[in-house]
């Protein structure tokens, strides 16, 4: 079954002639259809251009030209980018209808190296969210417990992945959500450092802390989506010029006498203790692999959540301003005058969610609250970033849980804040702007994956790789597979 | 109980400022919510940042500019095609009225 | 009278947008005139998902704007959002700067019926301009409203002033001055009737001697200098009104009608509006090298109040003349060109003065530099009449060829043979006829009649067809005159 190959594999078979790209999707776009009304990762599929795609790709490899390690790939993205000529909703109802005339940067990346795209996927709606329960349209499942949830805001994103539905995705991280779904549905999830990828095209939440990353089903892969999508974009002014290193090089390390610091500060009492046994025997594996830890502590660690929940929403409030009505999704007939147009539009098309950020955001930037909210959640922001720095004057890598817990069940977290503690050891690193991934580390006794986070200095993503891939091939977490009938 | 940190005034305010719609049900566990959070927040206050600067990038950049040179622009039906109410070649809106008085 | 009573205190605040190519955060044509949101692009538009890259032309011409008015260029300054929702803001906020402009604490220095005056300036920023709102009939009584967004985006130079102006003839010659300046920086157009530079004021008044500002008033959509003295001048008697018969001046906005003369309040905002400002976190901050605005400095072209001082010395002209000779750097380069060099500079600038002037505006760069008279054209037929080669009145027939055909002076003087004559012999045999034809006229100047001179020398012109040298004609007739 093609369906199951990494995309490393699956290239090869392209390659070699066993398989082709209008084979690989014509699987998938089967596998969709039979699974995707259980896992519901997908928002739209476009079957008709994905297949156009894949022919021009499979005329590339039968003159033995392909483009390169991606073509013929089939890869699906968040609905958070904006795709030309394909719906993009962001997971909300004002944006339903709303199809871009442009690509966003990563989409044209992809395309330009032959990439087919199979169809947008849910997420939490303007990526708020822990869980996709925030979507306007329904809830992704989690493929290991059809009764949990994926995680979010990219929840599409990791599904589709675990289940089988992509060979590889496109996500978001702003305070987790990359690598929380990829902890709670088991598969390998990157957030690279802030600036490493363009994020012109991506429908904007907090801008000085969204980041585009893959979703992949191991590390080798991993590689391959992020020296795609990587390096400096003069669309988005944020791009860093720093040059893109070549990570399949990190690939062929091994991690003896690597530096490896345990964060005291992420070893809370409300941690689950099944999360905490699986990632006390990834550190152990590690060592066992020559690597040197040591005890680091990030003092600031319970100040970054409350500094998050200032910045986030603050540039949220703002980015989110736009949409009213006037030129693109949409908009509430019968209004008296315009103002009555942009609340009404506004009211009706944000969910519960959304408008809470959005009040809490306002808020905090408005007249008399700036300096104690905004102004200070930013120099808060400088003293997470420094205990990092000083961290890593003696460590190479940071190790830790990617989450308190592990795939809830829908429903069950219906407080907001409760909801916010999920992300408490992700958001440090969106605050510090510096790279981390997770990577399958283990399941419950019942089943349910549990990922181990490693975070690294800023544009370290190859010792990140290194360190991700040593543990992966030292373990066997990856053979296993959630048991979808469809 | 602890002084509520946000009032109901305060909450039709910045519904107000983020043009927004709430029903009455809406402010009143609006209210309640940005409370739990504003004190969950609040513990930013206790900490000392005398002489911390604010930051927004682990790696500083400053003067990312561009040329003046002109880049096409799309056509007038690409610009106009997601318009809710498009009228000829602009986009149409309704009556503006003035602004409220306690803006 | 009130006039004495109070004191009007007034600042104004300029916008300018700038001659770059491109908008200030995309790659857009500035061009002015194309079809409605014909001249967009996501960027502009703000459409989900895009970013502002910063133009580096918007940033030089703000530097060197700041230069030329004195101010402080601060080289560490900063992008910042200003919330608010309207039709024509794409993103309902407004890129522009806050807490770290790109200068301040500059000055202007007017004059007004002799006296000098020095206005402070407190800041200069740059934005982006905003999309046009056509309102169905007026935006009171419209139903809907159409935008129109290509100018969404134009960069646009904020300058404001010190409240350090009293009076409206004050607020009319600062706002000359700061509209002379950038364009003679080619950084704007200066057109105030198309919007591509506009002013607002804020004026207040207090009793005379008091030290506490009165309650300020902001005025807007006065689009040319008589409309902001005019307006400044209604609104100063109107509040002036109000506080004799102790009524409170309301803080609020109110638009100058032109066509009635008066203000009329835009329905209260006694509150100021949230806007919520914070840096911009799409845009990295500026740190300018002090090797750039060096560099600027040095391109600074000649201001247009030191050309008018280097005019009046240079070329011995008086301070309305040197005033309408540099009201454009085109005119004054013009000039200039003919000037150097020429045997009479006088002379080319009463020239440029009376007879450019009526034939090609005085401030439209591209029809002086269009002209079919170049300097040097100019300049060769000052020679000539300088020479004595043609005569001043024939001089301005042609000037006129000049103007239509393109041709130099000397082409067209020999071309219709419209040398002048000087020779005494031959004008001699002329004078004889005309004083044998005019017998009259000879008894009337003999009588005492001087006047009757004149009538003779236009006679000797006339049958000489204007080529006659006045000045010999007039020696010969005085010669012989008394011997007829």
């Amino acid at each position: 079954m093609l369906t199951a190959l990494t995309i490393h594999e699956l290239s090869a078979r392209f390659r070699s002639g066993e398989a082709t790209p209008s084979q690989a999707v014509r699987e998938y776009l089967e596998r969709i259809a039979a699974l995707d009304p259980k896992v519901k990762a997908y928002l739209t599929v476009v079957p008709e251009t994905a297949l156009g795609q894949a022919a021009a790709a499979d005329a590339r490899f039968r003159s033995k030209a392909p483009l390169g390690p991606l073509d013929g790939i089939p890869l699906a993205v968040k609905d958070v980018f904006c795709t030309r000529g394909v719906e993009t909703t962001c997971g909300s109802k004002i944006l339903k209808g709303f199809v871009p005339p442009y690509d966003a940067t990563v989409i044209t990346r992809l395309r330009s190296a032959g990439a087919v795209l199979l169809g947008k996927l849910n997420m939490d709606e303007f990526a708020m969210g822990s869980s996709t329960e925030n979507s306007a349209f329904f809830t992704t499942r989690n493929p290991w417990d059809l009764s949990r949830v994926p995680g979010g805001s990219s929840g599409g994103s990791a599904a589709a992945v675990a289940a089988d539905l992509a060979a590889a995705t496109l996500g978001t991280d702003t305070g987790g959500s990359i690598r929380q779904p990829a902890a709670f549905s088991g598969t390998v999830g990157f957030k690279p450092t802030y600036g490493r990828v363009s994020r012109y095209g991506l429908i904007a939440f907090a801008s000085s802390l969204d980041q585009v990353g893959p979703f992949a089903k191991d590390v080798a892969d991993t590689a391959l989506m992020l020296q795609t999508i990587a390096g400096h974009d003069p669309m988005d002014s944020t791009s860093a010029t720093i040059p893109v290193p070549d990570y399949a090089q990190a690939l062929r390390l091994d991690v003896k006498g690597l530096r490896v610091g345990i964060p005291a500060e992420y070893f809370i009492d409300g941690l689950d203790p099944e999360v905490e046994a699986a990632v006390r025997a990834a550190i152990a594996t590690l060592e066992d692999l020559g690597a040197k830890t040591e005890s680091v502590s990030l003092p600031h660690t319970e100040y970054g959540l409350a500094a998050y929940y200032v910045i986030a929403p603050a540039e949220a409030s703002s980015n989110l301003a736009r949409y009213d009505g006037v030129k693109y999704g949409l908009r509430v007939p019968g209004a008296r005058d315009l103002i009555d147009m942009y609340s009404r539009t506004r009211g009706a098309g944000f969910g519960a969610e959304v408008k809470r950020r959005v009040m809490l955001g306002t808020y905090a930037l408005s007249a008399g609250y700036y300096d104690a909210y905004y102004g200070q959640a930013q120099k808060v922001r400088t003293l997470v970033l420094r205990d990092f720095q000083e961290a890593f004057k003696r460590v190479d890598v940071i190790v830790a849980p990617t989450t308190p817990g592990v795939a809830f069940k829908m429903g069950e977290r219906e407080d907001p804040l409760q909801m916010y503690l999920n992300d408490v050891f992700t958001i440090p690193v969106n605050l510090a702007g510096l790279p981390g991934l997770a990577i399958p580390a283990g399941f419950t006794q019942a089943g349910l994956p549990i990922g181990l986070q490693i975070i690294g200095k800023a544009f370290d993503e190859a010792t990140l790789l290194r360190v991700a891939k040593a543990y992966e091939a030292a373990t066997p977490w990856r053979s296993r597979k959630p048991e979808l009938a469809a | 109980m602890a002084e509520p940190k946000i009032t109901m005034k305060e909450v039709d305010h910045v519904a107000r400022l983020s043009r927004l719609a709430l029903t009455d049900a809406e402010k009143e566990r609006m209210r309640r919510e940005l409370d739990g959070i504003l004190s969950y927040i609040g513990k930013l206050r206790a900490l000392d940042t005398e002489g911390v600067p604010p930051t927004s990038r682990a790696v500083p950049m400053t003067n990312v500019m561009r040329e003046d040179e002109p880049r096409p622009s799309l056509s007038q039906d690409e610009m106009l095609a997601n318009a809710p109410d498009r009228s000829g070649e602009f986009f149409r809106v309704p009556k503006i009225i003035e602004e409220p008085v306690e803006e | 009278m009130s006039d004495n009573t109070y004191e009007a205190v007034i600042g104004l605040e300029v916008h300018a947008q700038l001659r770059t190519r491109t908008k200030m955060f995309c790659g857009c044509s500035t061009a002015f005139g194309a079809a409605p949101n014909s001249q967009t692009c996501p960027v502009c538009q703000g459409m989900p998902g895009t970013l502002p890259v910063i133009n580096r032309r918007a940033i030089e011409f703000g530097i060197r704007t700041a230069l030329a008015i004195n101010c402080t260029v601060n080289a560490d300054n900063r992008f910042a959002r200003k919330h608010y929702y309207y039709p024509d803001m794409p993103k309902n906020y407004q890129i522009s700067q806050y807490e770290e402009p790109l200068a301040e604490h500059g000055y202007l220095d007017i004059e007004v019926a002799g006296v000098a005056r020095r206005i402070g300036i407190q800041r200069l920023h740059l934005e982006e301009d905003v999309g046009k709102l056509v309102h169905e009939g007026n935006l009171e009584t419209a139903q809907s409203s159409q935008v129109d967004f290509n100018r969404a985006g134009v960069p646009l130079m904020e300058i404001v002033s010190m409240p350090d102006m009293r009076t409206s003839e004050e607020a009319a010659a600062y706002l000359k001055a700061l509209r002379a300046i950038v364009v003679y920086l080619d950084v704007c157009d200066g057109n105030m009737e198309e919007g591509s530079l506009r002013c607002d004021a804020n004026i207040s008044l207090r009793r005379r001697g008091a030290k506490e500002y009165g309650t300020k008033v902001e005025i807007k959509n006065m689009n040319s200098f008589r409309n902001v003295q005019h307006a400044l001048e209604y609104e100063i008697k109107r509040q002036a009104r109000a506080l004799d018969t102790g009524e409170r001046i309301v803080q609020e906005t109110r638009l100058w009608d032109p066509d009635k003369a008066h203000t009329v309040s835009m329905r209260s905002k006694e509150f100021a509006h949230d806007y919520r400002y914070f840096p911009e976190p799409d845009l990295p901050p500026l740190d300018l090298a002090p090797a750039w605005i060096d560099e600027v400095r040095a391109t600074l072209a000649e201001l247009p109040a030191a050309k008018r001082q280097r005019f009046m010395k240079d070329y011995a002209l008086g301070a309305y003349d040197a005033e309408v000779l540099t009201q454009s750097r085109a005119l004054a380069d013009y000039f200039e060109a003919a000037a150097k060099g020429s045997a009479n500079p006088k002379m080319v600038a009463n020239w440029v003065l009376n007879e450019f002037l009526r034939v090609v505006p005085g401030d439209d760069q591209k029809a002086i530099t269009l002209s079919p008279i170049k300097p040097e054209n100019l300049k060769g037929l000052i020679t000539l009449i300088e020479g004595g080669t043609i005569s001043g009145t024939l001089a301005k027939s042609v000037f006129e060829d000049m103007f239509q055909s393109g041709e130099d002076a000397s082409s067209i003087v020999a071309r219709k043979g419209l040398t002048q004559v000087a020779d005494a012999g031959a004008l001699g045999a002329v004078v004889d006829r005309v004083l044998a034809e005019h017998a009259k006229v000879v008894e009337d100047y003999k009588a005492g009649k001087k006047a009757a001179l004149g009538f003779l020398v236009g006679q000797v012109m006339k049958s000489t067809s204007g080529k006659a040298s006045p000045s010999v004609v007039n020696a010969l007739l005085i010669e012989k005159l008394p011997k007829v």
